[in-house]
């Protein structure tokens, strides 16, 4: 018989980013007993290095603007794949979850007239972004994380949900590891809330921190949930290229809602060679009427600088491939010639403070180096639109984990609030839920026995192959064969390669103590790496078509007849095999179809 | 190019460790962090190291580097002599877990006994009209991304650590600070600055200002205008004195 700790509670929230704070507070205020359980100390979490802004159709700098534009401009930038009813519930609810964020603390930049700033970024008509300078993550983790410590929250730091645990056909609970100690908890909750983020550290070059392996969406899928849009993936056009240590780190597109320009080796501001057809009659054709922009959007069209990021990632792509590239494999963005040192300082203090000490590069005096870098997850677990509800009873998901909010392509600020957005709810679905069950669940023994075993079978086969290079190998893999152009003959051979990987992964072997032991925690989120990576690559071979963030070398160009009407849908098939089908979109309301008729 | 670091890093736990040195390959531009990354991967799959973004903006990675309190990832390579022996230890003021993590719980419990922010009503509109000019010093308060070093380095608990109950540490003050100088918060917290949260033991030495990765001002903006609005009220002879007569 295991022994570990076990705790009691009405609901469980998984992840303590942005959305799980935001859940974790919605559920205790409406009178649940709530825990929020965290893998890495409170406040660290991945939410904290967002830094351009976050999207809500306040007005205070365009009047012109409100939920309908916000709206149209969220589906419009997920090439329409988007669910359409999260958007819609998203550009409504995006204003009262910023204005809270200000009443539990939150200090935004100001305007003239004391209101909250909003700057401009890619594939908004409007200025809509309030921020912080380039630190707005750590402001809103900040804010919900001192807010919930006087809400009656319990905080689980530094532990790891392996597994959930299910009473028939509802989630119950989960078992899970303290780091520092490798002892075993095990929850039993009326229902539970994901809020993991996203699966950036199955790629090579990616902006994400450590802990982004694709826990939530590997916990849901083992416990019979469905993804959808799992091949949607989000390559930020602006990661940093040098350093080789720095390489991937976020360069906020900030810097281009502020003016900065992309250039390649012939100083040329290639984007304007790059305006897709969808995005043409909305964008500047001219030097002349992009810059006029920044200052007057009534008279002037958007720089192509800041369509949205799947394109200008592709251009920058394509510019390094035909030569044009800067010296280490990127392009110019350049923010410099453009603004002044004060301005830049001012604005954009923690990029200047990150080139600064990372590459000595200042970039108020030169040009930065960036191109791709894996950045987002469109695709998550499939949820209802209002309740955050997964296809599984009891279990609820939210933030980037969950699917269909973002389509094949999320607009930058629009994930920050898709966190409180969808965190709110999520808390609300969950709590209401458990108020509604009429027995505490209790854990089944053999369920515990059965995941605990595998937990600790690396450590029976000491001297096998350890995690680190099954992990470097797998990210080479995702990094070159399931990237940002993509193509068949290269994901069947990424599928055949992940199959490799859970060979050895199903044979990995750790050695020591159980004690914040780093070797045996990566052994363990090997599952969850593989199961989102394989998801991926599968998703992303069905998808013949390229839309979005999913780009496919054999299949250019969208096919709206055959694939813009779909979600692809990864379930757990009955022998355990990954299956992958397809659903119709859901059908947006004929007011809202109006949006898109202009 | 690779040139080859020679580290020595602390291995151990709550009841024993020792200094284990490591040679390793190390690449241009590197870290700290990421030369104990490549010790994991290569020689010591279990050394035990917290961190998460590995761009300066999350403070998990806090350690002391040649006797130095620094974030491993916002530590540049080639800052040492090519060579030279770098020592990484964990942060000294808090409980050993094991090797490079701390426990510092003791930050979060702090936390939790500041009151929190409570505004007043906001305009009619429903929301809150704030100037830029009054906001910055707030801001500059919330750059801070609890990386604690300020908390390590402080002397009257990383030498006194009998001290801990009754004194909150730099990072506190600068929350105490922000909530004092937030233009729409009603709470009253200078009873708690003086007392419990004891600013007095701070005497200005300006160590906790001096590590501090993202360069708040700790001492000049926060702490001495807290102690200054705390004497204010508690020690102005002639407001004590008003406040016998007047009853305020």
């Amino acid at each position: 018989m295991v022994e570990y700790e076990r705790h009691d509670y009405d609901v469980i929230v998984i992840g303590a980013g942005g959305a799980g704070l935001r859940a974790a507070i919605e559920a205790s205020a409406r009178g649940a007993r709530t825990a929020l359980i965290c893998k890495s100390l409170l406040g660290k979490a991945h939410t904290v290095m967002a830094e351009g802004g976050i999207a809500a159709a306040l007005g205070n700098v365009w009047p012109q603007d409100n939920w309908r534009v916000h709206f149209r401009d969220t589906m419009r930038g997920g090439k329409m794949l988007n669910n359409w009813r999260m958007a819609q519930l998203h550009a409504q609810e995006a204003p009262d979850r910023v204005n809270e964020l200000e009443e539990w603390g939150a200090l935004f930049d100001r305007t003239d007239d004391g209101r909250i700033l909003q700057r401009d970024f890619g594939g908004h008509r409007y200025a809509r972004l309030a921020h912080v300078g380039d630190r707005t993550g750590l402001e809103l983790i900040r804010t919900l994380q001192q807010h919930a410590v006087h809400n009656g929250i319990d905080v689980f730091m530094e532990c790891t949900v392996s597994r959930l645990l299910k009473d028939g056909d509802r989630v119950s609970g989960a078992v899970a590891y303290w780091r520092e100690s490798g002892n075993l908890l095990v929850f039993n909750a009326k229902s539970t809330v994901l809020a993991t983020g996203g699966t950036g550290k199955a790629f090579a070059v990616t902006s994400n921190s450590w802990e982004y392996t694709g826990d939530g969406h590997a916990l849901a899928y083992w416990a019979g949930a469905e993804l959808i849009d799992m091949e949607c993936v989000q390559f930020h056009p602006t990661g940093m290229v040098w350093p080789p240590s720095v390489r991937g780190i976020l360069v906020t597109e900030g810097v281009r809602g502020d003016g900065g320009t992309l250039r390649n080796s012939d100083s040329e501001r290639f984007m304007f060679n790059y305006i897709p057809d969808f995005f043409a009659a909305e964008t500047a054709d001219t030097i002349e009427e992009a810059d006029a922009w920044y200052e007057d959007k009534v008279n002037n069209r958007r720089t192509p600088d800041l369509l949205p990021r799947d394109e200008v990632a592709r251009a920058i792509n394509s510019e390094v491939k035909a030569g044009r590239g800067s010296p280490h494999g990127g392009v110019f963005l350049d923010i410099a010639s453009r603004r002044s040192t004060e301005y830049i300082r001012r604005r954009l203090p923690s990029m200047y403070h990150q080139f600064k000490q990372l590459a000595d590069v200042d970039i108020t005096a030169q040009p930065m180096e960036v191109g791709p870098t894996m950045h987002y997850i469109m695709g998550g677990i499939r949820v209802d639109a209002d309740t955050a509800a997964t296809t599984v009873p009891g279990l609820y998901a939210a933030g980037e984990c969950a699917g269909g909010m973002h389509g094949a392509n999320r607009l930058g600020g629009n994930s920050l609030s898709d966190l409180v957005v969808f965190g709110r709810r999520a808390g609300l679905g969950a709590a209401e839920d458990a108020a509604a069950q009429t027995s505490a669940p209790e854990a089944d023994d053999a369920q515990v026995e059965e995941i605990v075993a595998d937990m600790r079978a690396p450590f029976e086969r000491d001297g096998a192959e350890g995690p680190y290079d099954i992990q470097r190998d797998l990210q080479e893999t995702m990094h070159n064969l399931v990237g940002i152009i993509r193509t068949e003959s290269e994901l069947l051979e990424a599928r055949e390669r992940i199959d490799g990987f859970k060979g050895r992964a199903a044979n990995v072997g750790v050695y020591g103590h159980q004690q914040y032991n780093p070797g045996w925690h990566l052994a363990m989120d090997l599952q969850a790496l593989l199961t989102v990576s394989e998801a991926t690559a599968r998703a992303a071979n069905v998808r013949q078509e390229s839309r979005g963030g999913h780009t496919r070398d054999d299949y250019p160009g969208p096919n709206d007849a055959e694939w813009g009407t779909k979600n692809v849908v990864i379930r757990q098939g009955a022998d355990g095999e990954m299956e992958v089908t397809t659903s119709p979109l859901p059908e947006m309301p004929a007011d809202l179809q109006e949006l898109f008729e202009e | 190019m690779s040139e080859t670091a020679n580290m020595r890093v602390f291995r151990g736990d709550a009841e024993s460790g020792d200094w284990q040195d490591y040679s390793v390959e190390m690449e241009e531009g590197q870290v700290v962090l990421d030369v104990i990354h490549r010790i994991q991967a290569t020689q010591a799959p279990d050394l035990a190291v917290r961190w998460n973004c590995k761009a300066g903006k999350c403070g998990s990675c806090s350690a002391e580097i040649n006797g130095e309190p620094r974030l491993m990832c916002m530590t540049r390579m080639n800052l040492f002599e090519p060579g030279e022996q770098i020592t990484v230890a964990p942060m000294k003021t808090w409980p050993l877990i094991r090797d490079l993590v701390t426990d510092v719980s003791f930050n979060y419990e702090v936390a939790k006994t500041i009151p929190a922010f409570k505004p007043r009503a906001p305009e009619a509109d429903g929301t809150y009209r704030m100037m830029q000019e009054d906001i910055e010093r707030g801001q500059e308060f919330r750059k801070c991304i609890e990386c604690f070093l300020c908390q390590n380095v402080c002397h009257v608990i990383r030498d006194h650590p009998e001290n801990k109950p009754e004194f909150a540490g730099p990072r506190f003050f600068v929350r105490l600070a922000e909530l004092e100088m937030h233009p729409l918060d009603t709470e009253d917290r200078l009873e708690l600055a003086r007392k419990d949260a004891g600013v007095g033991y701070c005497n200005i030495t300006k160590c906790c200002t001096e590590v501090c990765p993202e360069e708040i001002h700790i001492t000049d903006n926060a702490i001495i205008p807290l102690k200054e609005r705390v004497a204010d009220r508690y020690f102005d002879p002639i407001r004590w004195l008003g406040s016998k007569i007047f009853g305020r």
